[in-house]
């Protein structure tokens, strides 16, 4: 009976040690935590819509946000938009112009895609097919063949599913922020 | 993992005299190697070397939770009792895993990133929990240091060896430092899960194959 007292006990105090060393590391690493990933966030934002100098967030919860340049002129609004890849979530965040007819740029921050095939979305390559791509109709993929259509852009070979997987991303998010920008902008 | 650790307890229970300080350090990195010979840890040294960077600083974490819990497992040594020692090492490893996986975030977020869920893994990687049953509960503290130091270290020499060849072939680069051209090709498969199996069964047989000639060469 004393031995299994003496046996919590120790297990008491290393537990104790431990949780009181985490929360001092914690203290310390969370702040800059945060302040990275602010960093990313507004390198990103910044990197979609060019000419933004800062931005606003303009819906905290859809994570929409408005880039603003020198003037405090609108240049457009960026918004993340997340789905299912290949092998995991694809995260990117999107611009689009002011009058949302149009995207500005497209920039991919997480990926699990295949290397060499589907992580090629992130390839400049790719991504610059979105630039000014206009996204009055929805946007479409071809394969092998260079678009015909304004709003199409060429799928990557032997990365349909990954090419598929952007552009849905794309289509539902540009919908549903458009939504929410003209509804919240009269 | 218990029946590793068994083995370990033997090997080393069966020898009563103090082992030399450098022997007991240089074992680790060659002929005790925790990855090419003892086979531990294969779960993050198949994962994350597709890169040369990723192979490091895996390497350094890990080397880094052998050292600190090693100090700490060996300086309370007689404290933890039988039954609930593997708890108590447990405990310990998971506390500064945690302190290296925010240490990681906090100042080298890019690198967390790359490694994503594999920070926290190092928990459950034999190799830490193998030399804290198998050396520092039973040893002082410097030779502890030395021994974990050595394990550390030859864990990390073969992740950056690991990495830099799948990186080399699969992307023509080392350290992200581009080394062939564009005429390059690169071997897709060296940094999908394939071809960290094919390397690491490579190195593995280049090891036995290198001990095995020495030992003819001894034997002559």
């Amino acid at each position: 009976m004393k031995s299994s007292i003496k046996t919590a006990l120790i297990l008491a105090t290393i537990g104790t040690i431990s949780a009181v060393s985490i929360s001092f590391m914690a203290q310390y690493a969370y702040p800059i935590i945060e302040k990275n990933r602010e960093a990313a966030l507004r390198k990103a934002i910044l990197s979609v819509l060019p000419g933004a100098e800062r931005f606003e967030i303009i819906d905290e919860k859809n994570k929409i946000y408005r880039g603003l340049n020198r003037d405090n002129k609108t240049v457009g609004y960026a918004f993340v938009g997340q789905g299912g890849g290949y092998q995991g979530i694809i995260k990117m965040m999107i611009g689009i112009s002011p009058n949302l007819q149009s995207l500005t740029s497209i920039i991919i921050l997480e990926n699990l895609e295949t290397p060499g095939l589907g992580a090629k979305i992130t390839s400049d390559e790719f991504r610059s097919q979105f630039q000014n791509l206009p996204v009055q109709l929805p946007t479409e993929y071809i394969l092998n063949k260079p678009p015909e259509e304004p709003n199409q852009i060429q799928a990557i070979t032997g990365a349909t599913i990954s090419t598929r997987a952007v552009v849905n991303i794309l289509n539902d998010y540009v919908k549903h922020v458009k939504s929410k920008i003209t509804w919240e902008t009269p | 993992m218990s029946s590793h650790q068994h083995h370990f307890a033997e090997q080393h229970s069966s020898s009563k005299e103090a082992p030399k300080g450098s022997l007991v350090f240089l074992k680790g990195l060659w002929q005790e190697n925790p990855v090419l010979q003892q086979l531990l840890g294969m779960c993050p040294t198949l994962a994350v070397t597709n890169s040369a960077i990723n192979g490091l600083s895996m390497g350094l974490a890990t080397a880094f939770t052998v050292v600190a819990s090693g100090i700490v497992i060996s300086t309370f040594r007689k404290i933890f009792r039988r039954e609930i020692r593997i708890v108590s090492f447990t405990l310990i490893i998971a506390t500064f895993v945690t302190i290296a996986d925010l240490f990681l975030a906090a100042n080298f977020p890019e690198i967390s990133k790359n490694l994503g869920p594999y920070v926290p893994l190092i928990v459950v990687n034999c190799l830490i929990l193998g030399r804290q049953e198998a050396f520092t509960s039973k040893n002082t503290v410097g030779l502890s240091i030395l021994d974990t130091l050595g394990a550390g270290v030859g864990f990390t020499w073969v992740l950056i060896v690991l990495g830099s060849i799948r990186e080399f072939l699969g992307a023509g680069s080392i350290f992200e430092f581009q080394i062939l051209g564009s005429w390059f090709e690169p071997w897709v498969i060296m940094i999908l899960p394939a071809g960290a199996f094919i390397t690491l069964g490579f190195l593995i047989a280049l090891t036995n194959y290198i001990n095995q000639s020495q030992a003819e060469a001894h034997c002559k």
